[in-house]
């Protein structure tokens, strides 16, 4: 059976690694190859790679990072952050990345995840949800709407309705983030993991508020999720991936222990 | 030298990366005449059946890849690649290089867990494989060493003693085959860690026999 897998997060900035609380205050951890290796080695299931890089102008740093990246580790990992065009995708992929994650981009032009897919397969594309609670309504039955700017604009749109809709536009994954859980490390959001990942059929990776090792184990066993990332609980030392894998292993989560 | 076939299916650059990581040189071609003059080849793949065939036939490495085979050349599909080396798929109907007797198939729909959940399709993550005998693609692996697969199709040999490995999702499927100077895996070697990259390694240095 397919084991769950553990996903860590690394936010890079101009070719170094940040991590955000709530998407603010970053200070810089250091060198994405080497912190990539390392987990690598640590036994990580696959990494992913948000650049927050401000300028365009600057996108090339990302490039070559991606490059030494895919020369030093031999599992999957995603590159999201500023891509716009099925040529951004086509250059990340190129550099050795095995999908690329879309988010406000594809919530501004929908038919880029349809062209991602068939340019590149559905397994490459991911589409990043950046999610936000709000009252249930009329626009937005199931509570959770979706949110682009980092949080900062809603769009309108009801988060399972968008979820199926880029599941039928080719996307084949999701990355779900809650944006109210991302860095409380309080546990992720467990009724909307349920939700999106019960309701596509494709996998849902959850993301946002994982603070200790049982949010890790509730996410797969409450969540329904497929994978789980995480940031500050490895970054920061509070776990290594080993140790949430053991742990997993223990409660009877399918994980992989040999790497 | 070892050759990496071409035919416009995905990004070929992670095999040749992975190879370069254990100290091998390779080439990316689609010429017959290289892939004929190669020591061994490397036939990996992603995306869909029918344009896979139609590219490989329109470069002529299909006859290229059938007679490497019959040279005894060792050759290791890959995903697609693997797929391609049975008689026909039923994706887009297609029919393949019949290397190997059987056909490819979708996973069902309805696939469930053990008593749990259903199955999403594509097979997409880390899985474990069932040999069902030794190979030298496998010395020194951990046979609980897990896999990385994405795949909506799986073949479907017509004889056992074509199957090397099994993994189960929701059913049981052949995710290793192997005849002869040939191994096809499901998985991708060059996206499975350290075990993908020891089949590699033992793949430059496999003489093409299978001692079964």
């Amino acid at each position: 059976m397919l084991s769950k897998r553990i996903i860590p997060c690394l936010d890079v900035r101009d070719g170094r690694l940040t991590k955000g609380i709530k998407f603010k205050g970053n200070v810089d951890i250091g060198d994405p190859v080497e912190m990539a290796a390392f987990y690598y080695d640590e036994g990580a299931d696959e990494l992913v790679f948000y650049d927050i890089t401000a300028s365009y102008e600057r996108r090339d740093i990302m490039i070559e990072t991606v490059r030494k990246v895919a020369e030093r580790i031999f599992i999957p990992f995603s590159v999201g952050g500023g891509i716009r065009t099925v040529e951004d995708m086509r250059l990340v992929l190129l550099a050795g990345a095995e999908k690329v994650s879309i988010n406000s981009a594809a919530i501004r032009d929908p038919s880029l995840i349809t062209k991602g897919a068939s340019a590149f397969g559905s397994q490459a594309i991911v589409l990043g949800m950046d999610v936000k609670s709000v009252t249930p309504s009329d626009r937005i039955p199931s509570g959770y709407e979706m949110v682009i700017d980092g949080g900062r604009t809603f769009t309108g749109l009801d988060a399972l309705a968008w979820a199926k809709e880029g599941e039928r536009l080719g996307a084949g994954e999701i990355c779900l983030n809650s944006i109210d859980a991302d860095g409380t490390r309080k546990g992720y959001e467990l009724h909307l993991t349920k939700l999106i990942a019960t309701h596509v059929n494709i996998p849902v990776i959850a993301s946002g508020g994982a603070g200790s090792i049982h949010h890790i184990y509730d996410v797969f066993a409450e969540g329904m999720a497929d994978a789980a990332l995480v940031a500050s609980i490895t970054h920061y030392g509070t776990h290594t991936v080993k140790e949430i894998k053991s742990y997993l292993h223990e409660k009877g989560i399918k994980v992989r222990m040999r790497w | 030298m070892i050759a990496i076939i071409d035919y416009r299916a995905g990004n070929l650059t992670s095999v040749q990366r992975a190879l370069a990581f254990i100290g091998q040189d390779s080439v990316i071609t689609s010429s017959p005449r290289e892939v004929l003059a190669a020591e061994r080849i490397i036939f990996p793949g992603v995306g869909a059946a029918g344009t896979a065939m139609f590219d490989l036939m329109r470069l002529k490495l299909d006859t290229a890849l059938v007679e490497a085979y019959g040279q005894g050349k060792p050759i290791l599909g890959i995903c697609l690649g693997t797929q391609i080396v049975m008689e026909q798929s039923e994706e887009n109907q297609t029919r393949c290089l019949g290397i190997i007797k059987g056909e490819v198939r979708r996973f069902p729909d309805d696939i469930y867990e053990q008593d749990g959940p259903k199955l999403k399709v594509p097979h997409m993550g880390w899985n474990r494989l069932n040999l069902n005998r030794e190979h030298p693609l496998f010395a020194g692996i951990d046979p609980q060493s897990e896999f990385y697969f994405v795949h909506s199709y799986y073949p479907a040999p017509k004889k056992k003693r074509d199957i090397l490995g099994e993994t189960f999702y929701g059913i049981s499927f052949a995710s290793v085959l192997a005849l002869d100077n040939l191994v096809a895996v499901q998985f991708h070697p060059e996206k499975s860690g350290r075990p993908g990259l020891r089949l590699l390694s033992n793949f430059c240095l496999w003489d093409g026999k299978d001692h079964a």
